[in-house]
Formats: structure tokens, C-alpha cells, sequence
């Protein structure tokens, strides 16, 4: 099944989205705009032709100088129908546009690689819920995946002076904690 | 009497704890032995290797690739040259086919040795680690001989292979595939029908179909759990659909399913094996035969100006990449493996990405322990077969 039929098919089940094919050299890559790529997702998962069950990864490339500068690339496969799909969805840099929904009501599987797209890109995916650095440093700060990020820095080893209570601070410290947690 | 006053504990397993393979840490919430919730924390061997990988020239990225699976090395490399090789519009000899999938098969006997050595070894029965590593270590002989390298061969290329099989190598290979039908059986024997292995394995850490598909586990853990889903007979590549294999299944979905599917695999890849090294001769091409990647004979070098000029120009500048972007996707011993390659026409990647089956079972292994028991985690996390290199890359 070639980009073309598959946007056939999306186009009965989801009017008024504007899709858009796009050059491949391996299997079928279609582009989606953001606003309706919840909608796109279920129904490519639920369409009998179709029945992308499997997201296979989330990731991202950035086209700097390019505007809209990221893409947004979802693998699907479909199990029933042996069929796979790239899914892209064009990303601006600046804050307003560089928000995308998340899919993970459509697949579980979206919740960490969509987290490590914002932790490597910095893009934002709306109603994530939790969107912390994943393979990255809680602590660390930019995006390292992106192509204006330098590829040779040196950073200091984070470290952390050891706490000095003493015994009565020790003391008060457990029975709070145990007064907080009777309530 | 007083009434019992209970609460909760946080426990953090690792980063160090010795059954995470590597360093995987997770903080489960404990009420007596029943986890009430587990965050796995990963991170610790992210070493950046994507973004290396943009900085360096299309061949130079093989290595870097291998490093990331550390067990499975060749599968990683495989996946990234042929998105490559895709890409360029490359097709391979057969010979070269033939021997790739032969050292694929052999690598993923030696991930899976790893596996049921360490699996087994944490939930009780320590002696199989010696006896899988011992036959593990016959397949590294075989990856010195071919590469001169155990771990990380470097031996598949863009365009082939880095050069012709040595002497000896039909030898070795016959060698283990005569003797290791008889040790999977002695495994067997080992664990199969081993009460406490089935007490610790039957039953726990239950995946089923849906969720393991919803949760993108496909590989051997959506096998146990009744999928057919196997890259090599759904999309195959570098001539999987020639040989005759059978994909083992199981239905239940727990661990020992899991075991079960991963020795039937092992004993299938014997047979991939067998046949690929019949039609694999001592020596014939090892390379296609496209001037912009493959450096010409030594022999012409030496003779022929063109030849010196072209051999210059892929040592010094490596060779360009048309605009574009490509995944293949491989059968990993893990799952699914696929490179993600984006090029912009230039001799190094704009963008390399590696699917990993150990991330996706990390993120799903919060669900799949959800009230087990604590003892039941080290049986799950073996059964998973992560692999943290793969997880962080």
C-alpha cells in the first residue's frame, strides 16, 4: 500500500485534515499537520485497512536553518496488514508552534520516546503529563540532539555537599515526617 | 494490643544492584513484599552516540553503532547499513547476504547465551552462567577469527564487508553448530522441568498480547504472548525469505514463555545457520562492486592511477549519501532493531537513530510488576532481557 491510497483512506475518515506525501525510498511517508494528528493517529490505528497497532518509535530531526525547523517522525506498523508507515509532523522552533499533542491515548508505547524528544529537542508535547529529562541529567540545561547544541563542552561533575543534621535535628526530622504521614 | 502502624517503603534497586544488567535503576515502592509502584530511572550509560554519530563520516559510524547493544553488536550494525545501503540504492552480492545472515544468526545465539546464563543465574540456578558463557566464548573465537575483534567486529560495511572470510572460518563455525544442539538440550535439562525454576517462572510477570503490542514490545517478549510477529518473516531483509526457519510462539505470556520462546530460537538460528553456511563459500565476493563505496583491489591501487585516486578519495572524504531518509528494521535478539538514518547529501549523517527494544521494555516493566512480589522483579527483568547500552545509547 503506496502514501497515496493510505491518504485515501485518511481522507474519508478524517475530512478536512491536509495531508501530504512525502519521498521514500523504503515504505510510505505521509506529513500531518499537528492540529489533527490525534485525530489522524486513531484513525490509523482503527481503520480496518489500515490497523496500525504497533508504534514502533517516536523521534525527531532537526533541519536547521529550515523553517519549520523540526520534523517529528512516528513509525507505525501494522501487524494484521504487514504494512508500514512513517508519519511526519513539521515542527516550528519558535514556542507557539513547537507544540505537538501526545499520542499516548492512541498508543501507550508514545510516553517515553515522546519524553526523550523533548529531552533531546526541546518540543513540546502538550497533555504528556510527564515530560521530565529522561536520559539527560535532571539538572542539565538545552537540548543536546539539536544541531545548534556545540558538540564539545565540558561541564563541571555536579556534586553535593553531604547534609549535617544533628541528633535532636534528627529527631524532630522523623517525628514530623511521622505526624505528617499519621494525617 | 496496639494497633499495627504500617506505611509504605521506597527502595531504590539499583543503579548498582548486580540483576539490573548494567546500570538500570528502579524505585520501587514496597508495602511488605508487594510493589505497589516502580519508577524505572535510566540515563546513567547514555553516552551520546547519536549525536557523535552526526559528526562522523557514513563508514566511521559502524562502530559507534555496535557499542550500543553490547551484546548484540552485529544486529546493531546490520540495521544501520542496511537503512544505508537503502538509502544509496545499494544490492548486495548473494554471498555477502549469506554471510551476513550467518553471523546475525550466530550473534543472536551468543545475546541469547548471555540471556539464559544470567537469567537463570539471578533467580537461583548460578551454575548455567558457566556453562552458557562457555559456549559463548566459541562464538567471540569465531568473531576473532573473522574480524579480530570479540565484542564489537566492525565487520559489516556500507557496501559488504570490511574483507573475505579468513581461512578456517567453515571449520569454526561447523565446529559449534555440531556441538551446541547437545548443549541447548543440556540447558534444557538444566531449567525446563527444574521445579524451581517453573515455581520462580510460571505464572509471573504476565504480558498479554494487547499490552504488549499497545506497549511497542515486539520481539521475543510479544512472542511469548502469542504474536507471529517477526521481522525476518514479515519484512524480510538480506534474504531472509530463502531459508526455511519456523518463528517459535508461545501463548501464556510469562516469563517461562518467554524462556520457552528464546531456547526455540536458539535452536532455529542452528538451523539458519546450517543452511547459510552451506551456501556460504570459502572465498568470492565480500562486497558489491560500486566504485563510490567499496575501495578498489590493492593490487589496482598499486597499478592504476584511478584506482589510487578513488581509494584516496574513500579513505580521506568517505563517499556522499543522496537527500533522504530510511529505517530497515532487523530481528534482534531484544525485537525489533531499526536504524533511522537521515541524510542531506553529504559524506557524514545528519541524523542517526536507533530503535531500541530495551527502552520499550523498560517503560512497559512498571505495568508488568505492578503488585508481583519484590523477588518476582529480578525474574521479569531477566525475562525482558534488557540491555542498558541498548537503553541509553
Amino acid at each position: 500500500m503506496d502514501a497515496s491510497s493510505i491518504l485515501d483512506t485518511l481522507k474519508t475518515a478524517v475530512p478536512g485534515a491536509s495531508y501530504e506525501a512525502g519521498a521514500s525510498v523504503d515504505f510510505a511517508t505521509i506529513y500531518v499537520p499537528a492540529a489533527s494528528l490525534v485525530e489522524t493517529c486513531r484513525a490509523l490505528r482503527d481503520t480496518p485497512s489500515l490497523r496500525f497497532n504497533v508504534l514502533i518509535e517516536v523521534t525527531a530531526a532537526d533541519y536547521l536553518p529550515r523553517e519549520p525547523r523540526f520534523e517529528v517522525v512516528y513509525h507505525v506498523l501494522s501487524i494484521p496488514n504487514r504494512l508500514r508507515l512513517r508519519v511526519k509532523v513539521r515542527v516550528a522552533s519558535n514556542e507557539v508552534d513547537g507544540v505537538l499533542p501526545t499520542v499516548q491515548s492512541i498508543w501507550p508505547a508514545a510516553g517515553w520516546p515522546e519524553r526523550e524528544v523533548w529531552d533531546m529537542f526541546g518540543i513540546i508535547f502538550a497533555g504528556h503529563g510527564d515530560l521530565r529529562r529522561l536520559l539527560m541529567p535532571e539538572d542539565w540545561e538545552g537540548h543536546p540532539a539539536r544541531k545548534d547544541y556545540p558538540v564539545q563542552i565540558r561541564k563541571a561533575a555536579q556534586t553535593y555537599e553531604p547534609l549535617e543534621v544533628t541528633e535532636d535535628e534528627f529527631k524532630a526530622n522523623i517525628e514530623r515526617d511521622r505526624l505528617k504521614r499519621a494525617h | 494490643m496496639a494497633e499495627l502502624r504500617t506505611e509504605t517503603m521506597t527502595v531504590n534497586m539499583g543503579p548498582q544492584h548486580p540483576s539490573t544488567h548494567g546500570v538500570l535503576r528502579l524505585v520501587l515502592e514496597l508495602d511488605g513484599e508487594t510493589i505497589k509502584s516502580c519508577m524505572p530511572t535510566i540515563g546513567y550509560l547514555h553516552t551520546g552516540i547519536e549525536k557523535t554519530a552526526e559528526q562522523k563520516k557514513w563508514q566511521q559510524v559502524v562502530p559507534l553503532v555496535e557499542r550500543m547493544d553490547y551484546l548484540a553488536a552485529q544486529s546493531n550494525s546490520l540495521a544501520y547499513v542496511l537503512s544505508v545501503e537503502t538509502l544509496l540504492g545499494l544490492e548486495m552480492p548473494q554471498r555477502v547476504k549469506d554471510i551476513r545472515v550467518l553471523l546475525a544468526e550466530l550473534q543472536r545465539i551468543a545475546s541469547h547465551l548471555v540471556w539464559i546464563g544470567t537469567h537463570a543465574m539471578e533467580i537461583g540456578a548460578v551454575s548455567m552462567l558457566f556453562y552458557a558463557i562457555r559456549e559463548r566464548e566459541l562464538l567471540l573465537n569465531i568473531n576473532e577469527l573473522v574480524a579480530g575483534f570479540r565484542f564489537f567486529p566492525s565487520y559489516f560495511r556500507v557496501g559488504g564487508l570490511r574483507e573475505d572470510l579468513p581461512r578456517g572460518f567453515h571449520d569454526a563455525v561447523t565446529a559449534f553448530l555440531d556441538r551446541f544442539p547437545a548443549k541447548i538440550d543440556e540447558f534444557e535439562g538444566l531449567l525446563t522441568k527444574n521445579d524451581m525454576f517453573t515455581h520462580r517462572t510460571q505464572g509471573v510477570g504476565v504480558i498479554t498480547l494487547d499490552e504488549a503490542l499497545a506497549w511497542g514490545l515486539v520481539g521475543p517478549i510479544a512472542r511469548g504472548s502469542g504474536s507471529d510477529y517477526d521481522v525476518r518473516k514479515y519484512f524480510p531483509y538480506t534474504g531472509y525469505e530463502t531459508y526455511d526457519f519456523k518463528v517459535p510462539t508461545a501463548t501464556e505470556g510469562d516469563v517461562f514463555a518467554r524462556y520457552r520462546v528464546r531456547v526455540e530460537e536458539m535452536r532455529q538460528s542452528v538451523l539458519i545457520s546450517r543452511q547459510a553456511l552451506e551456501r556460504v563459500t570459502p572465498s568470492g565476493a565480500w562486497a558489491c562492486d560500486d566504485p563510490r563505496v567499496v575501495p578498489p583491489p590493492k593490487d589496482k591501487v598499486y597499478t592504476e592511477m584511478e584506482a589510487l585516486i578513488q581509494h584516496f578519495l574513500i579513505y580521506s572524504q568517505g563517499f556522499t549519501v543522496p537527500v533522504g531518509d530510511a529505517y530497515v528494521p532487523v530481528e534482534g535478539p531484544r525485537g525489533e532493531h531499526g536504524c533511522y538514518v537521515v541524510s542531506d547529501g553529504t559524506n557524514r549523517p545528519w541524523r542517526v537513530k536507533m530503535r531500541a527494544p530495551s527502552f520499550m521494555a523498560i517503560q512497559a516493566l512498571p505495568k508488568v510488576i505492578q503488585n508481583g512480589m519484590i523477588a518476582d522483579v529480578i525474574a521479569v527483568i531477566g525475562s525482558t532481557d534488557v540491555v542498558m547500552g541498548d537503553c541509553d545509547r
